[in-house]
């Protein structure tokens, strides 16, 4: 993937980040993402982030596994070789509820944790590019990506004046990469750095 | 301006005055630092344990269960007894993370990560039981429906011992990920503040190239709260299953409807005083008393005298019953086998009442789940008294069969039934103490979510807001919409 620019804002108060997410875009700046340590509730609004589906994905996979259970325990006691367990019907639906149930279960959890590492691109030796790193710790970090027309010193005195305590201009790879992190930040350039 | 408010009659659940990078700093320091002589004895017994326990497997595989005493009439005995008594102990990581997720218990950020991981060792250590008591253990697969060529021969899905199969599997799959979608972010946070190249690579890894991106946050939090909803009826449904396996049976004692909620209650009861067991000493160890607090221990004990009274009731239930049905097989179970002090086995029957039902009732007392000793104590006591329930359920409604050529009073445990006991202990220390050593015991994230509400620092500039007059409190906050 291509590499691009960006104007990182760092924040250390979440009260202070959501109206500069706000100003930020009401002054039409694009907001590639804001790293945080922890899930702030209501940021992706703010963000104008759409709901995430994946709920709807865990559903369908649960369906998935009740269809499973039910379609495959039919075709094995019915049709594929009946037994006679002491008379009783061959066709026992009530019996066969705990494992329709532990499927529904097992098909929806499982879907969703690999939709969920898909979707975020998660998975062993993937190496992604950080803007800072404290942000798994306890800053806020704004990427904004730069357009031609973006002017990076207004956009960083604008940051500053609304709360950011620390920017600078980052050229990133905003896709993932297979490797380490022990590895040298190849990626990572770092230019005019004002810590307000 | 998001007003975050906790009225200041809750306890904080963060002690102290502590900021997001505190918070980091004192739950990650015992990762970095090197682990205490006490880590090294304690890693070490599990370590022996567990090797005695590999040993006495190994013999199981060799000469075949005839080295148990098992019987023709006591068919099952310490072998299913450990194997529910650690099934019971898991449910109480997935019931924290879980069910208390659902309901909004603020608490359980302190205790979640710590309990989910004891659950996942408590079940790993369930299903040595049933595995090696197959005898024929590299014939283990043959539980698992695949199509073959003996008929294709299938497997009864009738049977709630397959049930059983279906349960475990899909529980301990269910808690891993859910652990592990967790542990993912804090797993991070280890990463970004790695010293060593080494540590960095190993935890890179681990955390799956985390960013903390809020689209990410966004899906794992539909991602936690799915699961959770998924896990509630799980965690009710394995120990269900489990009581399916005596109850569908047509032997008295076992034949019952009352085990399903009864076995649920119990399980809670024994993984919630495995949690405290752990926890106690977690937070003494590695200094976790600001977050790990007496209110976080008072909650937990309070959810042990409730389920050991349900517990106590399903017990007088099930005396009731074996009076009231006027059937005089069950009417001898429970009357005689179980509740004669003076039958063979009637000290375990007693034993189990009293760990299970009268002394969690201590606990009423407000000083007594406050205090750490007592509840160290009792946490131990109950883990025995649930021992003495499974053994009670499987061995008095088994040594006495229909016809008295089938009795049998001479079951006791050899050193190698011992031995595979003891070394399931030291699998889950062993387990328990790796985790301890290089992973989060306590969620990261989830503190520092939870801080700005019910950290104490937070808290006291909150009392302010608490005294304030209404009007000014509305002349204050009023505009800022």
């Amino acid at each position: 993937m291509a590499k691009k620019k960006f104007v990182v804002g760092c924040f250390d108060d979440e009260a202070v980040l959501f109206p500069a997410v706000k100003k930020v875009r009401a002054a039409g700046y694009k907001i590639h993402d804001v790293y945080t340590p922890f899930a702030v509730h209501g940021l992706d609004h703010a963000m104008g982030l759409r709901e995430t589906s994946l709920h709807t994905a865990g559903f369908i996979y649960g369906i998935t596994g009740t269809s499973t259970a039910l379609g495959g325990i039919s075709w094995i006691l019915v049709k594929d070789w009946p037994l006679n367990f002491g008379g009783k019907p061959n066709f026992s639906l009530p019996a066969w509820i705990p494992v329709t149930f532990e499927l529904t279960v097992l098909f929806a959890a499982v879907g969703m944790v690999l939709t969920f590492c898909y979707l975020c691109q998660l998975a062993p030796f993937v190496r992604k590019h950080h803007f800072h790193p404290r942000a798994t710790d306890d800053l806020f970090v704004m990427a904004i990506e730069c357009t031609d027309k973006t002017n990076v010193d207004d956009l960083q005195a604008f940051l500053s004046s609304n709360g950011a305590i620390e920017t600078n201009v980052q050229v990133a790879e905003t896709g993932w990469w297979l490797g380490t992190y022990d590895m040298e930040e190849k990626n990572l350039e770092h230019s005019n750095t004002v810590v307000a | 301006m998001h007003l975050k408010y906790e009225s200041q009659l809750r306890e904080p659940l963060v002690m102290g005055e502590k900021d997001f990078h505190q918070v980091t700093e004192d739950i990650v320091r015992p990762i970095e630092a090197k682990p205490s002589k006490l880590w090294y004895i304690g890693f070490f017994i599990a370590v022996a344990l567990l090797l005695f326990g590999i040993y006495s497997i190994y013999r199981d595989v060799t000469y075949g269960i005839g080295q148990w005493n098992l019987n023709k009439t006591i068919g099952w005995g310490w072998d299913i007894t450990n194997f529910v008594w650690w099934v019971g102990i898991g449910h109480a990581g997935t019931l924290i993370s879980a069910i208390l997720l659902l309901f909004r218990q603020g608490w359980r950020t302190g205790v979640n990560r710590a309990a989910e991981a004891m659950t996942i060792f408590a079940v790993m250590c369930a299903g040595q039981f049933p595995i090696w008591h197959m005898g024929r253990v590299w014939m283990a697969f043959f539980v698992l429906p695949y199509p073959n060529t003996r008929g294709p021969l299938w497997v009864n899905f009738n049977s709630p011992l397959l049930w059983d199969v279906f349960a475990i599997s899909t529980y301990f799959t269910v808690s891993l990920l859910f652990w592990y979608s967790g542990l993912i972010p804090d797993l991070a946070t280890v990463r970004d503040r790695a010293f060593t190249s080494l540590r960095k690579k190993l935890y890179g890894i681990a955390s799956f190239g985390w960013t903390g991106s809020t689209k990410h946050w966004q899906r794992h939090e539909s991602l936690s709260l799915v699961l959770a909803g998924l896990s509630t009826p799980l965690v009710l449904s394995v120990h269900t299953i489990v009581s399916f396996d005596f109850a569908t049976s047509v032997v008295p004692g076992w034949h019952t409807t009352i085990f399903p909620p009864y076995f649920v209650a119990g399980a809670i009861f024994s993984g919630f005083a495995m949690v405290q067991s752990l926890m106690v000493i977690t937070r003494k160890v590695f200094g976790m008393e600001d977050y790990i607090t007496l209110g976080h221990i008072e909650a937990m004990n309070k959810i042990i005298v409730l389920t050991g009274s349900i517990v106590g009731i399903a017990y007088l239930t099930e005396l009731f019953m074996g009076w009231y049905s006027q059937n005089k097989y069950e009417g001898y179970t429970f009357w005689y086998s179980r509740a004669n002090l003076f039958s063979p086995y009637g000290w375990s029957y007693w034993g189990m009442m009293a760990c299970n039902v009268l002394s969690p009732q201590i606990f009423w007392f407000r000083k007594m789940r406050r205090n750490i000793f007592v509840t160290f104590f009792m946490s131990i006591i109950v883990n025995i008294g649930m021992w003495f329930e499974r053994f009670v359920i499987i061995v008095t409604s088994l040594y006495r069969d229909y016809l008295p050529s089938s009795w049998s009073v001479y079951y006791s445990p050899t050193i190698w039934e011992i031995g595979f006991y003891l070394g399931t202990f030291g699998l889950f220390f062993t387990c328990f103490f790796l985790f301890a050593k290089y992973f989060p015991v306590i969620a990261v994230a989830e503190i520092k979510y939870v801080l700005k509400t019910t950290g104490e620092g937070f808290k006291n500039k909150m009392s302010k807001i608490e005294d304030q007059k209404l009007d000014e409190f509305i002349h204050d906050n009023a505009h800022a919409h």
